[in-house]
């Protein structure tokens, strides 16, 4: 599993990356009450805004971290932004992308560099 | 962090850090948004039973002089209120106004007697103290309290909670204030709030607060409650936030406040006008106006916050208001909002556009409070 410094975490998954926020993002946005999600299909270059999620504060982005299509989205968010909360690394991904060069990922953090970067 | 060394702390704050809420800055104080608890439970525990809120931020003014009749005829030149008519004992909501019939603050005042107490929002209790020691001075002294917290606890449990320490106060009805012995420290208690529901407000001597607050949340109703659901609690009831949905550009009428103005400082009253802005104010009463504050429901899911423009059709035109107010109201299960339009678009019911991200989303003209008040009459 691979961290952005936009608190999203990555994880493959057969030939795709399943992207999603990390759990300081989660409780640092609160209670999550609205997603938006990318449009199936659709091509994204990395640091695209892909996503809106909105917490009862605020509204905040969500990046496109690699170059690539849009593969599957998680609809259940839509109707139960809430999961973000509960289970942010698990049922809560956001999407899955078909990256263009997996290379991309090497230039984010594994799990013990964010949490030193998360302090 | 560098911030927060210029914060000031209410005499709350280590309860705060201690019951690990998560500290924001607000109107210069360091002040609790939400509890571990977080916005949306701490939001719905208020209106299910009781929650208990630190205000101590907001500027507690006590005005005094020669008689009551002294103290109200001096006040009311600063705020179209009806202040000599209210029966000691009693509060009410009020604003003061400026020459041009826009609000410079909103408040409570209450006739405690020998005296009138005041309270008004803390990013304006400085300008509030200096608007009246300039307006009435000599004749009335103004004083800023700063020795007492101001807490609130609000839901229908408020009342079993509060009066396990003094029975006293299921007497009160709303808008009652008196003053209440409670741990043995005499507080200042009204029945009022922020939130549209029933309970209290209380304001304790600074280094009994945290014994108070203390005793309250071991009550198995009373949940710690930050300004985050604050603002939810409100929104639901339909409550203006001085900053956001009134303001020095905005008038009573606009503002859809003319029930806070009694008949006895309108057009044909006894003491018809006399307070700043009065041509502006009592203008917009008989002409009317161009816009209106209303209540507005989001279809859908997504929050319409504050700035939102609103618009008549889903393509085209100009925008015919905006959003002043915006969040999610865990009690409606969805967004909700207050905001401007013009007249001819208030009226509930009315379909509305408000443009999200670039998008036309619907939204419908809603009568407030959008949830149901609560009031012990």
């Amino acid at each position: 599993m691979k961290f952005t410094e936009e608190h999203e975490w990555l994880r493959i998954e057969d030939d795709v990356v399943v992207v999603g926020i990390t759990e300081h993002a989660a409780e640092q946005l609160g209670d999550i009450v609205f997603v938006e999600l990318p449009e199936v299909g659709g091509e994204v270059t990395k640091d695209d805004e892909v996503c809106v999620i909105e917490s009862v504060k605020a509204a905040s982005d969500i990046l496109a971290p690699l170059d690539g299509e849009i593969v599957e989205v998680n609809e259940a968010l839509v109707d139960e932004p809430g999961k973000v909360n509960d289970d942010p690394i698990g049922d809560a991904w956001f999407f899955k992308i078909k990256a263009a060069d997996l290379s991309q990922m090497d230039d984010y953090m594994d799990e013990a560099a964010y949490k030193t970067f998360i302090g | 962090m560098s911030e927060t060394g210029a914060l000031k702390q209410t005499p709350l704050h280590e309860l705060h850090i201690g019951l690990g809420a998560k500290m924001v800055p607000f109107a210069g104080y360091d002040m609790p948004v939400q509890y571990p608890m977080g916005v949306m439970k701490e939001h719905l525990h208020c209106r299910a039973a009781a929650g208990l809120f630190d205000v101590s931020h907001m500027g507690q003014v006590i005005l005094r002089g020669a008689s009551y009749e002294a103290i109200a005829k001096a006040f009311e030149t600063l705020v179209p209120m009806d202040v000599l008519d209210l029966p000691e004992g009693k509060q009410r909501y009020g604003f003061f106004t400026n020459d041009n019939g826009g609000i410079e603050d909103d408040l409570m005042f209450a006739n405690r007697g020998d005296h009138l107490f005041v309270v008004v929002n803390a990013a304006c209790k400085e300008a509030d103290v200096a608007r009246m020691k300039a307006a009435l001075e000599p004749g009335i002294t103004i004083e800023l309290i700063e020795d007492r917290a101001l807490i609130a606890l609000q839901g229908p449990a408020a009342e079993t909670a509060l009066a396990r320490l003094n029975p006293a106060v299921a007497d009160m009805v709303f808008m009652d204030v008196a003053t209440v012995t409670l741990l043995g420290q005499d507080c200042w208690v009204s029945r009022s709030g922020y939130t549209g529901e029933d309970g209290y407000e209380i304001s304790v001597p600074a280094h009994a607060a945290e014994t108070l607050c203390q005793a309250l949340l071991a009550m198995e109703e009373v949940a710690p409650i930050g300004l985050g659901a604050r603002d939810s609690l409100r929104l639901e009831a339909g409550l203006c936030l001085y900053g956001n949905d009134i303001t020095t550009e905005t008038g009573p009428v606009e503002a859809a406040l003319t029930w806070a103005m009694q008949k006895v400082r309108r057009a044909g009253g006894d003491r018809a006008g006399g307070f700043p802005g009065a041509g502006h104010i009592l203008g917009a009463l008989a002409e009317g106006v161009a816009r209106k504050r209303v209540g507005l429901l989001p279809e859908g899911r997504a929050p319409m916050r504050d700035g939102t423009q609103l618009f008549a059709a889903a393509e085209g035109g100009e925008a015919i208001g905006e959003v002043t107010s915006g969040s999610f109201g865990p009690s409606i299960g969805g967004p909700v909002a207050m905001g401007y339009v013009g007249s001819s678009y208030a009226a509930p019911g009315t379909q509305l556009f408000g443009e999200v991200r670039g998008k036309r989303l619907p939204l419908t003209v809603a009568k407030m409070p959008l949830v149901p008040a609560n009031f012990k009459r």
